[in-house]
């Protein structure tokens, strides 16, 4: 019974070692402190190692509590993936399709802040294999927001992870990371969810650094 | 051998003369209210740096050759994340990456511990020089295709092949000086970091001309004379940790200064070039790897070809 949760906070902090190890990352707390309130992180989405190289940057206790919001459709494609994702990782699975879904995402979402856990989320809804550096957000993310009003949402740009563990690479290219830590964004009464989107999908993208020195070049 | 046990002992002596001086200085500083200047947070920095490059050194040591083949190992695979991180990938590189931290640094290391020079001296050079290219061709993946695969080389060339040169050191049959191979390290390390401090000092002290404004504001002509004067003077103090005579000594510590003078200067060029202030974040704060190793990159393969040449 009490194995579960042993085995879970060891297989995190062997992952969260390998991540420093592999990609000698430095979380940059540029808008917001490494502890605070119940948070939803939301990051640009690349690679596998996000959600991994994302966490390995939050303090131990806030790591414990923080729980990644992954694809059901990918992680119950077979058992192994489901064990992982279901035991290990401890992640919230939520089904995409929503044509055959039979479970409401927004549900299990909440019932996961409800229970007091932190969240990461990738609002993009699937990994960008675009040129462009960030995808159009889903709804998701407006909906947690007008939904829980005391959650901070915090933008956190992940920056080489995709380089480091690109799609369908299985063993990780040792380079340098960093992850960036935005201002939390606030809904503002009123705010529709068009609005909204654009404004937290920008907050995310002004963390970029490529983004910003293109624009000090340009 | 005694000589390790001395240097050791003096740069122990140096360097906590050193951390004294900068902790008085701030604190006369930060006592009028004001932030540390960045001149002094600077030195810290470097202090701070050397303690932790001391401390390394001296626990391979202990280790004899294997602990400095590990030592440089990964001093190359930290110099090689940091400088594959700033060029430019793509995801068809993903398997040539991969060998690179996988195939070519362990392999490189293992000639040197097996003593192969026929091999280590050629490994990167020829075969990965050749195989890299044919590797990304099969890849199918032509965009950039010159640009990608020299960069590449020129990574391993850099942070692989000219810093397995420290460690290959141990392997040169110096007559007279058997087994003293780590002795030599010893010197080539502070002598060539000991020109970076003093270049760095003079140029702080008497700077006025700029070597090469457009890449480094730090590097001048007065910082690079007095700093390879200096630092061949400390050569000739250090002679007696090598085979060399006193004049030897100080010719060595001066060309070594001048390779590593030009180190620095083209790791500030590539750096200047994709825009960043440093290599990484290595030591917190205080750059990365490379920043700290770019002079030793271009000395050592010069400093060793010169040993093998002259002296065995």
């Amino acid at each position: 019974m009490n194995a579960k949760p042993l085995l879970r906070r060891t297989a995190a902090m062997a992952l969260a070692g390998m991540a420093r190890a592999i990609t000698g990352v430095r979380p940059i707390w540029q808008g917001c402190a490494p502890s605070g309130p119940q948070r939803i992180y939301f990051a640009n989405h690349a690679s596998h190692g996000d959600f991994i190289l994302l966490s390995s940057c939050l303090p131990p206790e806030e790591r414990e509590r923080t729980r990644a919001v992954a694809g059901a459709d990918y992680w119950r494609k077979n058992r192994i993936r489901h064990v992982l994702a279901r035991d290990l990782l401890n992640t919230v699975l939520v089904e995409r399709n929503w044509v055959e879904r039979t479970e409401d995402p927004m549900v299990i979402m909440l019932d996961a802040l409800k229970e007091g856990h932190s969240l990461i989320i990738f609002p993009e809804g699937t990994r960008n294999m675009t040129e462009e550096p960030l995808l159009r957000f889903r709804s998701g993310l407006y909906n947690l927001a007008f939904a829980c009003p005391d959650v901070e949402l915090v933008p956190c740009w992940i920056e080489n992870m995709s380089r480091v563990l690109p799609k369908g690479a299985f063993l990780p290219v040792p380079l340098i990371c960093r992850v960036i830590f935005g201002k939390p964004v606030v809904l503002e009464p009123g705010e529709d969810r068009h609005a909204f989107l654009h404004r937290s999908r920008q907050a995310l993208l002004d963390l970029n650094p490529e983004h910003l020195r293109a624009l000090n070049h340009g | 051998m005694a000589e390790t046990v001395w240097l050791f002992l003096g740069l122990l002596g140096v360097l906590t003369v050193a951390s004294a001086i900068a902790t008085a200085l701030g604190w006369k500083s930060t006592r009028k209210g004001d932030a540390l200047p960045s001149t002094l947070a600077n030195l810290n920095s470097r202090i701070k740096a050397w303690w932790i490059m001391i401390a390394a050194i001296s626990i391979a040591f202990l280790f004899g050759k294997g602990g400095v083949i590990l030592l440089f190992a990964f001093v190359s695979f930290a110099a090689l994340r940091e400088y594959v991180t700033l060029t430019h990938t793509r995801r068809g590189d993903h398997w040539i990456l991969l060998g690179m931290f996988l195939v070519v640094i362990p392999v490189q290391y293992y000639l040197l511990w097996i003593d192969w020079y026929g091999l280590y001296s050629i490994f990167i050079p020829v075969y990965c020089f050749l195989a890299m290219p044919a590797l990304t061709a099969i890849s199918g993946d032509t965009s950039r295709f010159l640009e990608r695969v020299s960069e590449q080389q020129w990574g391993i060339m850099l942070s692989v092949y000219c810093i397995s040169h420290v460690p290959a050191l141990l392997t040169l049959p110096v007559t007279g000086f058997e087994g003293k191979g780590l002795l030599l390290i010893a010197f080539l390390i502070a002598t060539v970091q000991g020109s970076d401090v003093l270049q760095y000092v003079f140029g702080k002290l008497f700077g006025k001309h700029k070597v090469a404004p457009k890449i480094s504001p730090s590097k001048t002509w007065e910082g690079l004379i007095g700093g390879i004067i200096s630092a061949s003077l400390l050569g000739v103090a250090l002679s007696w940790l090598t085979p060399f005579t006193l004049l030897q000594a100080g010719l060595m510590a001066g060309l070594a200064c001048i390779m590593g003078f030009f180190g620095g200067l083209v790791a500030s060029a590539i750096k200047r070039d994709r825009g960043v202030k440093d290599w990484g974040h290595m030591i917190e704060g205080h750059g990365g790897m490379l920043d700290r190793a770019d002079s030793l990159v271009f000395a050592a393969p010069i400093f060793f070809h010169m040993v093998r040449y002259f002296w065995t």
